[in-house]
């Protein structure tokens, strides 16, 4: 199997988020990057569809030179190829430019594939859009935010988790898939596998190669203003013995709040 | 025109859906449009009634037997037909599996971008302008879109229902052309656990549980608290998922689902700021923790700082009686 895996460099998730209020963006300052953990699903699906299955694993990311960190990061865990598409606009939150980059690599440079993987979100622009922009772009079916995924021959089983419950989605490859948790456990990197990464080279795609102006990916989405949510008020903490705060807490839920 | 998608399932409209038919209504009388609601599916017209006193003045069903099941392609292919023919100014979903599933589709069928996700829409100088929660609710961006139409989804249980109407207008039944070999992926079955019939983004109440809860059997205790509420849920911090004392499809947080109840009750839970990111949006919240210095107090608006398993126990009681 020939498998595409796109992964994109985002703020790790136990960090704050302080905003330059000037540029509506993020100060990336004191700020530590990782790959998407949704992304890291993706990868591992691919290294386990190929060692299943056979073929080769290429992972993508959209970006600036920094993006090279998690590319690493991917070829250490195990990937055989790391290419990265040159884009030095920081995040616009728009997902339609990015898809419509990614598209035009896959076009270009990768046109032979059997199933490109995404993770259902970055853990950060939160859009959710990528993949199935995509798959519509290319022609090709989707299954997002996927806990299972089967492959036998041209045909694709995952199940998609949906509000209290999961739909099994049944399609045809060449497909896209995005992952969620529970999917699978990402490995490790070895030891092996980091020293190895630090001698790949990984190729940059420019958007002259890939026959974009800039122009054609040109944000749509115009950020007017970013800020922190409404900073919450630390509240009532109700003594007393269990008995006697569970009571108090029903009844203020019920005549205070009035939510039960 | 402003056009709605309406999601169904099982043959029922979601309620996210008319929470999203009521904002497009809002929206679309401050400049003076009125509102269209698309179904697609087979044997949709039963549920019109409901749509007209949500606040749409015209229905479109489209229908075809190969739409009988939910595929992105299909339903996306249905949608753009129908927005070549009335050429809508602004289309909305709402933020549902299926409609961030299918949104971006018709965007990128449309070549527009989308505003993924939406907590507020505003009109401002006759144009439309969106808020919506990044980092998972760490930040919030405000954004207008340069691409016509606009397209946005919208976050569930965050926009209130519109007095229902006794209204009716113009229905609809559009024959969609589906090419052949169009669709290359589809539903075949939907998969329900069972008695877990309300998700944690869709629910008025979550009580959720942390690495103070000790270990999966103590789930059951929040399981039991939540049967006692309406329309409730129970959720879980990350380190309870990560140790397996719960499934990941509960799991509130930046890595698992951004949530905005009513009330959302945490019990043993300390607060991580990837969690606090994922339900501090909610409109009430309650914290029992052993530590009084954990960081949850700091977002709660009622706190017991006490043991759990004497607090949940005495609550229950407590709920029971209220309840009767």
């Amino acid at each position: 199997m020939n498998i595409l895996v796109f992964v994109k460099r985002v703020p790790d998730t136990e960090s704050k988020i302080r905003i330059h209020h000037e540029t509506n963006t993020v100060i990336e300052e004191g700020l530590n990057f990782i790959i998407s953990s949704n992304d890291e699903y993706a990868v591992e699906e691919a290294l386990r569809l190929r060692e299943a299955k056979g073929g080769q694993v290429t992972v993508i990311s959209v970006g600036a030179e920094e993006s090279t960190t998690i590319l690493r990061k991917c070829l250490a865990m195990g990937a055989d190829e790391a290419v990265r598409i040159k884009d030095d606009l920081k995040e616009t939150y728009d997902g339609l430019r990015i898809a419509k980059m990614i598209t035009r690599a896959v076009e270009k440079k990768f046109p032979h594939f059997d199933l490109l993987l995404f993770g259902k979100q970055s853990v950060g622009a939160d859009n959710a859009q990528v993949p199935s922009m995509v798959a519509e772009m290319l022609g090709l079916p989707q299954a997002n935010v996927v806990t299972k995924l089967e492959i036998n021959g041209t045909q694709g089983t995952a199940l998609r988790e949906i509000e209290g419950a999961e739909e099994k989605v049944i399609f045809s490859l060449p497909a896209v898939v995005s992952a969620q948790k529970g999917l699978n456990e990402p490995r490790y990197e070895t030891l092996k596998g980091i020293m190895a990464a630090k001698k790949k080279i990984i190729p940059v795609m420019t958007l002259e190669e890939l026959g974009l102006r800039r122009e054609d990916v040109a944000p749509q989405v115009d950020i007017t203003k970013m800020e922190m949510p409404p900073a919450r008020q630390a509240g009532k903490i109700i003594p007393g013995p269990p008995e006697e705060a569970a009571k108090k807490l029903a009844e203020l839920l019920r005549h205070e709040a009035k939510v039960i | 025109m402003f056009l709605v998608f309406i999601e169904t399932r099982e043959g029922k409209v979601k309620k996210s859906s008319l929470e999203a038919l009521s904002e497009t209504k809002r929206r679309a009388g401050e400049l003076g449009s009125d509102v269209g609601a698309a179904l697609v599916g087979t044997g949709l017209e039963c549920l019109n009634p409901e749509i007209f006193s949500s606040g749409a003045s015209q229905i479109f069903l489209l229908e075809n037997e190969q739409l009988a099941s939910y595929s992105s392609q299909g339903y996306a292919t249905a949608l753009h037909e129908l927005v070549k023919e009335v050429n809508p100014k602004a289309i909305f979903f709402a933020a549902t599996a299926m409609g961030r599933d299918l949104a971006p589709r018709l965007a990128a069928k449309l070549g527009v971008a989308l505003a993924s996700d939406c907590t507020k829409v505003a009109v401002k100088d006759g144009k439309l302008e969106f808020t919506r929660p990044v980092y998972a609710g760490k930040a919030f961006l405000t954004l207008t879109l340069k691409s016509m139409p606009q397209i946005a989804t919208l976050r569930p249980n965050v926009f209130p229902l519109v007095e229902p109407q006794n209204a009716a207008g113009e229905v609809r039944k559009k024959e969609v052309t589906i090419p052949p070999g169009a669709i290359k992926g589809q539903v075949a079955e939907l998969l329900k656990e069972k008695g877990e019939e309300i998700d944690v983004t869709e629910a008025d109440i979550i009580v959720s549980g942390g690495r103070g809860m000790k270990g999966p059997e103590n789930f059951a205790l929040l399981k039991e608290l939540s049967a006692l509420i309406p329309r409730s849920a129970v959720g879980a911090s990350r380190s309870a998922v990560d140790s397996g004392w719960i499934g990941h499809q509960h799991q509130v947080g930046q890595t698992g689902k951004t949530v905005s109840p009513n009330l959302y009750m945490a019990f043993g839970i300390s607060g991580a700021i990837q969690h606090l990111a994922g339900m501090s949006s909610s409109k009430h919240i309650v914290a029992v923790n052993k530590d009084p210095e954990a960081p949850i107090f700091k977002v709660a608006d009622y706190g017991i700082v006490g043991d759990l398993f004497q607090v949940i126990p005495a609550l229950k009681a407590e709920l029971k009686k209220l309840f009767e």
